[in-house]
């Protein structure tokens, strides 16, 4: 078999797999497999109001997995998308309310605000890690917590001991009124279009750039780098500061388009988490993090339509999906196994 | 070897292909075979053409609590109106976070149910637009209020009936020192927080109350370790507001009992009565529950509703007076004269004689 072939056959045969066990649990547990996946179906596909809301869904992941993609092309494990990523919801929808000025300075000022905000957070470990040998996986943990129970403090300030900011003024918002008029009032905003955005500028830095170049060499190879005279220690807080810029975006998609608000949090949102899978899904590259974004997006809002449309409870829909996921994950194993098929083949 | 592999992996795809081309069709398939469960419950007994349905906040429909209560009271009517579970009768979604709400409400309103419930506060936002998307929809909310014409409001005053839980905990103390645990710090919860406070007082203002929030609802370790800490520095009653994350209050109490037939150690449950949470063997560690009648709410809604008398824009409060609120039965854990003083209280409160605050001073 042809490379091409291998490529194209182990994403289908490994979600096709994951479908047929997610339908035999469904089978197990008493449950309608055709209906609970067609129920899926509709949950994405169904009517333009599913697909605005699944694109508005696949959205913030496109960024989280950009985030952490991002870091880990620089060897760094970032899993302090989560934090950097309340700290730009903050940021973003305190400028959108605080604030007063025309769209065109108070958008881009309010995305950015995101952006500087998920930037710093990140710094932190960054620095750390560069300049003490921190390891950032621990630093990015606990600057979650800290982003978690800050925000709320702040919220809590800027609220006057409320919960709520309330809404944030219409010039800082992504809301689109063309968007909401053909998707039947779905949440779907323009913030897709930065998102995308964001993909191509992570290929252009990493792929057509020095900068991309060197950061991507330290991921390969510190020692050999820092040999061949890169700066190590500054190219690991540069892809730090880029993810964490990645981050806050993905938190100012929520604060400006989603919710239009930020609230109190009992615990994460779990999108930054998600989105280490999103990355590693994608193989870490632009064009991966959209099919692992779509995939993980899609999947997560689809079912929800699974117990409102098939009567299937949520935890069994819980597992279904995770099993989805988690053959695609393994598509490596199906790979494996096909490429031995093929040089038997070949041994004949 | 190979060609039987390959034959399998073959057959694998024509099934799932079967599958998928199942799901591509199944749009219609879906809508008619929905459409005969409902008529076909309409076409059982005498069930009226009502339907209603909730959404659930993150805690989920089994927290044993507020979320819990409601869709009792949804269940309990359906039963009693020959309702069925699905389209046209009664039904819960659940949500698993924030963003999911809104969807989850949309889905029930655009499946034609005749009143949309949203529980806890944290519907409030969500509730607010789907009114202004969805004016025909007819929607209630629990703990908040929401002004719009085709939203009905219920209210609790926590409060009251936390000031007679404030009342028992400081007439059953022996250590003098109570605990309160609260779930996140919103006005709600503030709410039992003040009218706890203030009951203890009544009666003894000597008595420390060690006051925790946690944060959270759903996080029973968390609880469980505030629990400890409180009984470990004297506290023998610990009262809860803090939906799951208060199972694990429960589970504190219950290993120490377990450990030592004879710890004095009390958990006062809240919204359900929680008796079967502070079962241990053949005691038990519920003191009693501070009721909250979500249920009743949900149900007096309905009915409302049901006569076409749906109370949009009006905001319901319940209080001790309306038997909104209460203590639930202590069976036994409360002596018959420590009861009637909370009884006497229970009337002063219901009669406006006392004003129980809100917010704590």
């Amino acid at each position: 078999m042809s490379n091409r072939v291998v490529n194209i056959l182990v994403p289908v045969i490994s979600v096709i797999l994951g479908l047929l066990v997610g339908a035999i649990v469904m089978l197990v547990s008493g449950y309608d497999p055709i209906a609970g996946y067609s129920a899926l179906w509709n949950g994405i596909f169904g009517d333009t109001y599913a697909i605005g809301e699944t694109i508005r869904q696949i959205t913030p992941y496109l960024l989280a997995g950009l985030s952490v993609a991002f870091a880990f092309r620089t060897g760094l494990f970032n899993i302090g998308v989560e934090g950097q990523l309340l700290v730009g919801w903050f940021a973003a929808a305190y400028v959108g309310i605080a604030f007063d000025l025309p769209m065109y300075i108070h958008l881009p000022f309010a995305i950015i605000a995101a952006a500087l905000a998920g930037a710093a957070w990140a710094f932190i470990p960054g620095l750390l890690k560069a300049k003490l040998q921190v390891h950032e996986v621990i630093v990015t943990i606990m600057m979650n917590y800290i982003a978690l129970h800050t925000t709320n403090a702040l919220i809590k300030i800027v609220s006057d001991g409320g919960d709520n900011t309330g809404t944030i003024n219409a010039s800082a918002s992504l809301k689109s009124a063309f968007f909401e008029s053909i998707t039947d009032y779905s949440r779907l905003h323009y913030g897709i279009f930065i998102a995308l955005a964001m993909v191509l500028l992570m290929w252009f830095i990493l792929d057509k750039t020095t900068t991309g170049y060197e950061l991507k060499a330290v991921g390969f190879n510190k020692h050999a780098s820092e040999y061949a005279g890169m700066n190590v220690n500054k190219n690991i807080i540069l892809s730090m500061v880029i993810s964490g810029a990645f981050a806050g975006l993905a938190g100012a998609m929520e604060a400006l388009g989603t919710f239009q608000y930020a609230n109190v949090k009992g615990g994460f949102t779990g999108i930054g988490f998600d989105g280490i899978a999103v990355a590693l899904l994608g193989a870490n590259t632009p064009l991966g993090v959209i099919f692992g974004a779509v995939l993980f997006g899609s999947l997560k809002y689809g079912a929800l339509n699974m117990p409102n449309e098939a009567g299937i409870p949520v935890e069994i829909v819980s597992i279904v999906i995770a099993i989805i996921i988690f053959f695609v994950a393994c598509g490596y194993v199906i790979r494996y196994f096909l490429e031995k098929a093929t040089k038997k083949k070949e041994a004949k | 070897m190979t060609k039987r592999k390959f034959g399998l992996g073959l057959s694998l795809v024509l099934a799932a292909g079967t599958i998928l081309g199942a799901c591509g069709t199944k749009d219609d398939d879906a809508s008619t075979s929905t459409d005969s469960k409902g008529s076909g419950s309409e076409g059982t007994t005498e069930a009226v053409d009502f339907s209603l349905a909730m959404v659930t906040d993150v805690g989920g429909v089994d927290d044993k609590s507020f979320n819990q209560s409601a869709w009792e009271g949804i269940e309990a009517f359906g039963k009693e109106n020959g309702l069925t579970k699905g389209d046209g009768g009664y039904d819960y979604l659940q949500s698993t976070s924030d963003a999911d709400y809104i969807t989850n409400l949309n889905n029930l309103v655009r499946r034609d149910f005749d009143i949309v419930y949203g529980i806890g506060f944290l519907m409030e936002e969500p509730i607010k637009t789907i009114a202004e998307q969805q004016p025909d929809a007819q929607l209630a909310i629990i703990d908040s209020i929401v002004d719009a014409p085709n939203v009905a409001s219920v209210m609790f005053k926590e409060q009251e009936g936390s000031f007679l839980a404030g009342v028992a905990a400081a007439l059953m103390s022996e250590s003098k020192k109570i605990g309160f645990v609260g779930g996140m710090e919103i006005p709600v919860i503030e709410r039992f927080e003040a009218g706890f406070l203030e009951g203890v007082k009544a009666v003894d203002p000597s008595i420390k109350v060690d006051v925790q929030y946690t944060g959270k609802f759903d996080d029973a370790a968390l609880g469980k370790t505030t629990a400890n800490r409180m009984y470990s520095s004297g506290v023998d009653i610990i009262f809860h507001a803090a939906g799951g994350t208060g199972n694990g209050v429960f589970a504190e109490a219950k290993e120490r009992k377990t450990k030592d037939a004879n710890a004095n150690v009390w958990v006062i449950g809240v919204d359900s009565d929680q008796y079967a949470e502070g079962a241990v063997g053949d005691t038990n560690v519920t003191l009693t529950s501070m009721l909250k009648k979500v249920g009743t709410a949900v149900q007096n809604i309905a009915k409302e509703t049901m006569d076409g008398k749906f109370p949009g824009g009006t905001t319901v409060t319940y209080g001790l007076a309306e038997e909104g609120v209460g203590l639930a039965d202590s069976r036994g854990a409360i002596p018959q004269e420590i009861l009637d003083q909370i009884d006497e209280y229970s009337k002063k409160i219901a009669s406006g004689e006392i004003t129980v605050p809100e917010t704590v001073e």
